[in-house]
């Protein structure tokens, strides 16, 4: 049975959407340098030696992404972008391989897609380590529940 | 001469009573150690002679019992396998980073005792590079302030719902079975606990309820199926059951849903459009002890 | 039909007077059966804390699932088998000094089997669901499973092994002959009875695939080959018990054939133990870890390693004691031999068994596993139960068979004792 998708918002900051709130009156300025005035806390670990801030968000209309082949997308669609480069992972992606989906994958529920930006920070993608949960109890500690 | 006769009778007399005595002593402590779920339970029937009706008075039964112990109104589902599943299982090693997230949502959502005993139906190895068959160097205690640490791959093991599962084989009472949809379930108020499934697993996705289990009541999920995550008992078997509660509504099991790297896959292997079909066909997949032939439905594959 | 009836009557009588029997005898006997009573009911007061608590109780865990119980479980079965040793000779080759004694060695195989399924059934963590594994009214996984073939087959050796010396006892009780078309069936049926209860419990743990140490082949002969070690060893004793406390005689040509025969099944099984010995070092596959962590330890965990390489020596010495026919034929030597090989062959089948199969677990982990008290507690209480089961069948059987007990004499005597009643009563009629 097929089931409903949906997908999951993308990972907004409060309150820099819309983007054209501050953008539609300012000016380009298309060299590509690091940003000393705003977007201070982001730091560029994407590709940054070939690439730059807008590579990805279109010059004019910052409320959208730019294609390569000029189109210009949503954010809600952000996915397509990733997939120019990461052709292979957005293949797998798109059959629901690679990332995460939770909710239902058959019945009378919805099936929930994470973004790619659900998980990859689209600035510094790389995967965090993370803190893990403790180790289960050795078998002599299983006993009476004493940590030893 | 009367006298030895009476003497022969008192001392016959005296050690029948003393015998029946003894017996009876001793059977009443054994008799009332049985608490009264026990005897209530005593002449249940195995799950598969229970006729309808049967099986909605055993489901009140139990649905009462748990509700009084923990608080909470509990639905026990006894939905049957769907026709034209067999389900299956994917995990993508390049991805696991150990973190162990699964393994405590799976002791959330399936009412795992917590402590004395611990009951961890997924176990978490951690392997030098550069193994990946021989498990007998792995650690399971790895506890490092971050993971994924450097040198170091993860295999998360859980019962693999083999087609020819060894431990159906062995149990001398029929306790645990495999169902048409392809889960090994158990059927808790069956298991007499000689614990011969569990020497008989290759992945040891067995583990056993030592003693009577420990659930916080505020943590219990009173959404529950028969064979799977209700409330266990002292001293019977229990395993993964790929959420019997959730896949047999459709939803994702517990574990894929908490993977924060989405390394967990589901899905019917009958289903030519589903995910674990798309692993099977174009990744490069494998399941664990092969050489074993139990065809267990759990494959560990890799991104390309 | 009424032949049927007849045979119950004296069957029931026999019993009643039986009973007597049981309940006299010296003060060393009250002291013995006392001393068991008391071992007894320590091990019940354990096992009901076990039974409440459940089995978290012991030293198991999820890593080793099957420890001191099973192990024991294990050695009995062997020691039950081995009765086989005494019938083959008795029955089929009619050596005589045996003949004498191959009842007292069935019940001695009754009494080990009955030890035997208590250890299960306090290995059993819902021993009130035991009913599930009664074939008919329960839901018994025949022929899948080998624990069901397992009940089947202990349950009818036990029936065998009380039925036929049963029968016989009241047949010399009652100075009849026996009918030997009625009994030769079970008493020939016994003994691939008594090798079929073995094999089963080898094959118990032999198609486990999950775990090398015990997925060998050579695990059936091997258990073969040890319980004709250690039950006749066991017997060899008793008999000497027996001959010094009772009129029974027991010739000394009857201990030394039985010891000849534990040689030769010794052997065999030092061969077995070599040739697996040699396959796992050799071939060197990760296999080789549960017979490392026996012989030499695992990753340090060395616990069992003096455990066996005692057990080893016990029986390579015990192999030789009972081979050259000066020490065989020497009383001491002979005993020194028989408790080596009964403490070795436990050792070796027992625990140097049954937990190396679970070192290390599937998943590689070790877990080092030591019964805690209360396993010993039990343990020793149902050794106690089979001493004591066994010493009852001992005190009717052995005057049984010494001919002291017998209906003749109860006959006699009660005639005596009525007519002494009846000269009572008429003298005491004359005093009125």
């Amino acid at each position: 049975m097929p089931v409903v998708e949906e997908y999951m918002p993308p990972p907004m900051t409060e309150g820099m959407f819309p983007c054209s709130n501050c953008h539609a009156t300012m000016e380009v300025n298309r060299k590509k340098r690091v940003l000393k005035e705003e977007h201070t806390d982001i730091k560029l670990h994407h590709a940054e030696t070939m690439r730059w801030c807008l590579d990805c968000h279109d010059a004019k209309n910052r409320d959208k992404l730019r294609l390569y082949n000029g189109d210009l997308i949503d954010f809600t669609e952000s996915y397509r972008l990733c997939g120019e480069c990461h052709g292979n992972v957005y293949k797998d992606w798109k059959a629901g391989l690679h990332g995460k989906r939770v909710g239902y994958f058959a019945g009378p529920g919805k099936r929930t897609y994470y973004l790619c930006a659900n998980c990859h920070n689209p600035h510094d993608p790389k995967f965090k380590p993370l803190k893990p949960e403790p180790p289960p109890y050795r078998p002599e500690e299983n006993h009476d529940g004493i940590s030893r | 001469m009367e006298y030895q006769d009476k003497q022969r009778y008192t001392r016959r007399e005296f050690l029948r009573n003393l015998s029946l005595t003894t017996v009876a002593g001793m059977s009443i402590p054994l008799l009332s150690s049985c608490s009264k779920e026990e005897a209530e339970d005593f002449l249940q029937k195995h799950f598969h002679e229970m006729t309808r009706e049967e099986k909605k008075v055993v489901i009140a039964k139990l649905e009462e019992r748990y509700s009084r112990k923990y608080g909470k109104k509990f639905e026990i589902s006894t939905k049957e396998a769907i026709p034209n599943t067999l389900w299956g299982y994917g995990l993508e090693l390049s991805r696991c980073i150990g973190c162990r997230r699964c393994v405590y949502a799976c002791v959330r959502e399936n009412n795992n005792s917590r402590y004395k005993p611990q009951l961890h139906w997924i176990r978490v190895l951690r392997l030098k590079r550069g193994t990946l068959i021989n498990l007998d160097d792995s650690e399971h205690y790895y506890d490092p302030p971050q993971v994924p640490e450097k040198g170091f791959l993860y295999l998360p093991v859980q019962c693999q719902h083999c087609e020819d599962p060894p431990c159906v084989k062995v149990c001398p009472v029929h306790a645990t079975w495999k169902e048409p949809d392809g889960l090994v379930v158990v059927d808790y108020n069956w298991c007499i606990g000689c614990r011969y499934c569990i020497a008989a697993c290759p992945y040891k996705g067995r583990v056993f309820n030592w003693a009577e289990p420990n659930i916080p009541p505020e943590e219990v999920n009173p959404s529950v199926h028969y064979l799977g995550n209700r409330p266990r008992m002292k001293c019977a078997v229990d395993k993964c059951t790929f959420c019997i509660q959730r896949v047999r509504n459709g939803r994702y099991p517990a574990c894929v849903e908490a993977c924060p790297t989405g390394t967990r896959k589901f899905g019917n292997l009958l289903d030519p459009d589903s995910e674990i079909r798309y692993i099977i066909d174009r990744k490069r997949a494998f399941r664990l002890k092969e050489d074993l032939n139990t065809e267990p439905k759990f494959y560990y594959f890799f991104e390309t | 039909m009424e032949k049927f009836r007849e045979t119950l009557k004296e069957t029931w009588h026999f019993y009643r007077r039986t009973l007597s029997l049981v309940a006299r005898g010296s003060k060393a006997y009250y002291a013995w059966c006392l001393f068991l009573l008391a071992i007894i009911w320590v091990g019940l007061v354990y096992y009901l804390k076990q039974h409440n608590v459940g089995l978290v109780e012991t030293n198991m865990t999820d890593q080793v699932s099957w420890g001191l119980y099973i192990a024991n479980f294990t050695y009995l079965v062997g020691m039950a088998a081995a009765a086989v040793l005494l019938v083959i000779p008795s029955y089929i080759y009619s050596f005589k000094p045996i003949k004498e004694i191959v009842v007292l060695g069935e019940l001695f195989a009754a009494s080990s089997i009955v030890m035997a399924i208590l250890f299960v059934m306090v290995d059993l963590g819902r021993l009130d669901r035991f009913w599930h594994m009664v074939p008919f009214i329960g839901l018994m996984h025949f022929p899948e499973s080998l624990l069901a073939w397992d009940v089947l087959v202990l349950n009818g050796y036990l029936f065998l092994n009380l039925l036929i010396p049963v029968y016989l006892l009241v047949k010399f009780y009652y100075r009849k002959e026996p009918n030997w078309k009625f009994i030769l069936p079970f008493i020939l049926a016994s003994v691939p009875w008594a090798v079929g209860i073995h094999t089963v419990t080898a094959f118990l743990y032999n198609g486990l695939a999950a775990r090398p140490f015990w997925n060998a082949s050579i695990l059936a002969p091997r258990f073969l080959a040890s319980a004709l070690c250690s039950g006749p060893a066991i017997m060899i004793i008793i008999f000497q018990i027996i001959r010094k406390i009772s009129a029974i005689k027991v010739e000394d040509r009857a201990l030394f054939k039985i010891a000849e025969l534990i040689a030769y099944a010794m052997f065999i099984n030092l061969f077995l133990l070599s040739a697996e010995l040699f396959k796992e070092y050799y071939s060197n596959t990760i296999h080789i870890a549960p017979l490392k962590y026996l012989f030499e330890g695992l990753h340090g965990h060395k616990q069992l390693v003096p455990w066996i390489w005692a057990a080893m020596a016990m029986n390579v010495i015990a192999f030789f004691l009972f081979l050259i026919p000066g020490t065989r034929k020497r009383l001491a030597t002979l005993n020194l031999g028989c408790l080596l090989v009964i403490i070795g062959v436990w050792i070796e089948k027992g625990p140097g068994f049954v937990i190396p199969g679970f070192v290390p677990d599937p998943l590689g982990e070790i877990y080092v596993y030591i019964p805690n008290p209360l396993e010993l507690m039990v343990s020793f209480g149902i050794w106690a139960v089979g001493l004591l089961v066994f010493t009852l069948l001992m005190k009717v059987a052995i005057p049984i068979e010494a001919g002291e007990f017998s209906h003749v004499s109860y006959v006699e005597r009660s005639s005596r004792r009525e007519e002494e009643d009846q000269a009572w009563r008429q003298g005491s009629f004359r005093k009125f």
